[in-house]
């Protein structure tokens, strides 16, 4: 037990959580959260794979990426998430400090970054769509919506978590001591960040 | 409210959490009935759920395969149309793959694994019901197809662009099913192997740990990384069938292999997770039997590892027909043979291990050598599937499904039976009829091979699989019917099991330790108190209830610990149980740092989670079960009495159930495009998560609102989820 509370509540700064002893002395939700990850990488796996056998294949005379792509307007979005990452740090580093002011700060901040971008891909889907590009279209709408749209639901659900946890610090019912909360809400935002860089140089920078 | 556990040892303080939001009153305590059943959280009512769930479908797939045997059984018979028999044949294979073997599997390792790594719970108790209860919605929901226009009839591997395009709603069940089902795998995946690797007992290293363990961990990793392969797969099913993408159609320059590809790299990887349960099961009840611990217990392990590993890298052998190029299959072809190698070991470890053994010729031994032969058998016949001509040759003929079948069903479900027997004294505390119970070996082992046997003679001769029925002249009358026979054996042998099932109902109770077990489960009641271990144990030894009860002589046989010895040899391992609180240099010795105090005596402090940890100190030795340990969950109230130490297990929850309802919705709502109905099981779905997460692993009796300062600590060792 790595955890020194009192009946007070007052918590020592080393310690991350309240948790009971395990066989690693990492915390089963830390554990848990990594394995899911790997479980995640797999699922994008198959899908930018399945987006890459398809590159280049669509019917003749159909719409291509060059039609559609915006490649700085995209670009100024990957920038909005990839700060996003760096508000997550700030986020956690103060939790861990017990600055309960800069925590709600930079999770709403996170947290409104991943919406901004969430909002800009489906603007850019919405202009594609006018464009005349549909999931139907070819295999480039196919694997393009899926791919990136399967993205986008990650950093939905990221954002719902975040702004979960910044009502709970609202209420202030986020301790310092919950603090791994955060780093584990961070460890899978950080993920979808990595992903992005991934998809972004796969879909729309190769050539 | 809050107890403050005494220095040296780091203070622990329980605070209540903040009162949750609640729709539903929380169940509190232990109830009983139905009830009981839908909020539990405790990971062996949950085991016996999936195993009860599982038996089921066992029984509806098992009829399912009668109805088409009896199709088969003569040439042009009508008995069946060719749709009903598509929709048997797909849904006789997704049962027993997903609906089967796979919970059965999973309701072992629930029950079995937190049992024999000296845990009270998994790491994630409600997560464990989710599963639980995801699984049966999915299952159910598969199902309701038979009812709702007809069941999937484009194969248990759902073959793209077939199944991309045949009409109506069946392969729309089949893909939103299997989707449910992989929601089902994959938290139960992330839960045992958090389980496993966080919440062994002291001394409990990775390679003393049960081999039954090691390959369920090994196997929930390959779900882990499976079931996300089979999800995109299915996703672009969907896609294609429902908006219109063109993943599948090859008039729009798609690749019609990719289907094969996602599909097997899911699909080869699932044939170890179905295996290598069923290898762990027989790797306990071979050892027990021949009274002889497992003949190179690391080779074992490491194999089932290596098998874990190399299943990534032959799944192009499902598609030697394919036209993949010279280079891949070559390539394919001998990493088929290699993953042969690892699997021969294990048979010959068996073997060893029975070598010169003082075998007690029980149904669990039978089952489990019935498995070593038959699965012997199936896994040659595979290896005549890994040279390329021949493939080429057998591919989509009945020798395939002889494989198969031989593998699983001589393999995965005599592992599964054996286990069945062997366990069942410890879940209900009765002996299942032992004649009864070779009745029932006989029955299977006569029919099986009697089933399946001739079809790798039909294979041969050119029979080709999921065809409803024959011309007469091609010679394959004789050998079907045999097959026919044979399958009415198999039942007979159900049969014979289900009705031991229920005369041994009432039988006399039989001891703790039924059939002289060597790993922790035996070590305590059966069937075991909701907390399991009164004192959690702390492991010296492989085997490690077998080192408490018996010594050895010169030549290395067993001897009984007398009891002079053993107060005598109790000393001895005390100070080697309290040894292990130091790392021992094992590489991955489980003391949590911080955790065991400088006390090394008290072994039994080590329990003391979230109690008062003095009152717990036994002797350290795991005998003194039940003395002086209130069974009583979910008073918090009592914990700042001091002289009784209380054992703090999860609270019941209806969140999980209720949420994976919402699985079901969603999916219904996509299929019939209601999108209202699909939003609001998306509503629901997030709602109940929302619930689920705001709500205390352990309810408090009454909630004390001072969220500020709640350290929401969990009592029962890292159960939270």
């Amino acid at each position: 037990m790595t955890v020194t509370t009192t009946s007070e509540g007052t918590h020592t700064e080393e310690a991350p959580a309240g948790h009971p002893p395990t066989s690693t002395g990492l915390s089963n939700e830390k554990v848990a959260m990594w394995a899911f990850l790997g479980s995640e990488c797999l699922l994008f796996g198959a899908l930018i794979s399945t987006y890459l056998l398809y590159r280049g294949r669509s019917a003749p005379n159909t719409i291509t990426p060059e039609d559609v792509y915006d490649i700085p307007y995209t670009s100024v979005s990957s920038f909005v998430l990839l700060m996003s990452s760096l508000t997550m740090v700030l986020a956690l580093a103060a939790i861990q400090r017990g600055d309960h002011r800069r925590v709600r700060i930079w999770l709403l901040t996170t947290g409104l970054l991943g919406a901004s971008f969430v909002a800009g891909q489906m603007y850019e889907f919405t202009v594609f769509y006018r464009e005349g590009l549909k999931i139907s279209s070819n295999l480039f709408g196919s694997s393009f919506f899926v791919l990136t749209g399967f993205h986008g639901a990650h950093v939905t659900l990221g954002v719902l978590m975040l702004l979960s946890l910044w009502s709970l610090s609202l209420r202030g019912k986020l301790p310092a001591s919950r603090s791994e909360t955060v780093e584990l809400v961070g460890l899978y935002w950080h993920f979808v960040d990595i992903v992005w860089i991934v998809i972004f140089t796969v879909v729309y920078l190769i050539p | 409210m809050a107890i403050v556990t005494e220095p040296p040892r780091p203070r622990q303080v329980l605070a209540p959490p903040p009162a949750p939001v609640r729709l539903l009153r929380r169940p509190t305590g232990y109830s009983k009935g139905l009830w009981g059943w839908i909020s539990t959280v405790d990971h062996k009512k949950i085991g016996l759920m999936y195993l009860g769930t599982a038996f089921v479908f066992f029984l509806i797939g098992g009829l399912e395969a009668l109805l088409m045997r009896i199709q088969l059984g003569s040439p042009e018979n009508s008995f069946l149309s060719a749709e009903t028999y598509n929709q048997l044949f797909t849904m006789h294979g997704t049962t027993m793959v997903f609906l089967v073997i796979m919970p059965l599997s999973a309701g072992l390792g629930n029950y079995l694994v937190p049992l024999q790594i000296g845990a009270r719970d998994v790491a994630f108790p409600r997560l464990n019901a989710f599963g639980f209860w995801v699984f049966l919605v999915g299952g159910l929901f598969m199902y309701s197809s038979f009812f709702l226009g007809g069941a999937p009839n484009g194969g248990w591997f759902g073959y793209a662009p077939l199944s991309t395009t045949m009409p109506g709603h069946n392969m729309d069940y089949w893909s939103f099913g299997l989707q449910i089902l992989g929601i089902a795998s994959l938290s139960g995946a992330v839960n045992l192997i958090v389980t496993v690797i966080n919440m062994r007992a002291p001394g409990m290293s990775l390679f003393r740990m049960p081999v039954f363990t090691w390959m369920t961990l090994v196997a929930q990793f390959l779900l882990l990384f499976a079931m996300p392969v089979i999800a995109v797969a299915l996703f672009l099913v969907m896609f294609d069938r429902m908006f219109g993408a063109n993943f599948f159609d090859v008039q729009a320059g798609s690749d019609p292999l990719l289907w094969q590809h996602l599909f097997w790299l899911f699909g080869h990887p699932e044939v170890y997770i179905l295996i290598l349960p069923a290898m762990g099961v027989v790797s306990e009840i071979i050892p027990t039997f021949a009274r002889k611990p497992l003949f190179g217990y690391q080779v074992m392990v490491f194999s089932g590892i290596a098998i874990g590993f190399m299943g990534w890298g032959v799944w192009a052998h499902h598609m030697f027909a394919s036209g993949l190029g010279p280079v891949a299959t070559s390539a394919f072809s001998a990493s088929t043979m290699f993953i042969a190698v690892p699997t021969g070991v294990k048979i010959f470890n068996w073997l060893s291990t029975l070598w010169r053994g003082k075998i007690r010729l029980t149904t669990p031994l039978l089952f489990a050598v019935g498995f070593v032969a038959m699965f012997t058998i199936g896994g040659l016949s595979g290896v005549t599937h890994g040279v390329v001509p021949a493939d080429t040759q057998q591919t989509d003929t009945y020798y395939v499904v002889a494989h198969f079948h031989y593998v699983l069903f001589g393999g995965s479900m005599f592992g599964l039976f054996a286990g069945a027997y062997y366990w069942w004294p410890m879940f209900t505390g009765r002996m299942l009829d032992e004649k009864l119970g070779k009745l029932h070996f006989v029955l299977t082992f006569i029919g099986f091979n009697m089933t399946f046997g001739p079809m790798h003679i039909l294979g041969l001769q050119g029979m080709p699989r999921r065809i409803y029925t024959y011309p007469s002249q091609r010679g394959w009358d004789f050998w079907n019917f045999i097959s026919t026979v044979g399958s009415f054996f198999i039942a007979a042998g159900v049969l014979v099991f289900i009705y031991n099932m229920i005369k041994t109902r009432r039988s006399p109770k039989c001891g703790d330790d039924a059939w002289d077990g060597r790993t922790l489960e035996w070590s305590i009641p059966s069937p075991p108190p909701e907390y399991n271990f009164a004192e959690i144990p702390t492991v010296v030894a492989r085997d490690d209830f077998w080192h408490r009860k018996y010594t050895e002589d010169d030549e290395g046989r067993p001897v009984v610990r007398t009891p002079a010895e053993t107060s005598a040899d109790v000393d001895a391992d005390n100070a080697l149980r309290a040894a292990v609180d130091e790392p021992d240099g094992d590489g991955d010795d489980p003391a949590a740092e911080g955790s065991q105090g400088a006390d090394g005596e008290a072994a039994g402090d080590l329990t003391a989670d979230a109690t008062d940890a003095d009152g717990a100190v036994t002797d350290g030795d795991g005998a003194g079960h039940d003395e002086g340990v209130e069974h009583d969950e979910h008073d918090d109230e009592h914990d700042d009495e001091e002289h009784e130490p209380h054992i703090h297990m999860p609270s019941p929850s209806y969140w999980p159930a209720v949420t994976s309802v919402a699985f079901a919705v969603i999916a219904y709502g996509m299929i019939y495009r209601v999108w209202i109905v699909a939003i609001l099981g998306g509503v629901w779905l997030l709602g109940g998560f929302y619930a689920w997460s705001l709500e205390p692993a352990t309810a408090p009796e009454e909630p004390e609102p001072e969220p500020e300062h709640s350290t929401d600590l969990e009592p029962v060792a890292g159960s939270r989820d």
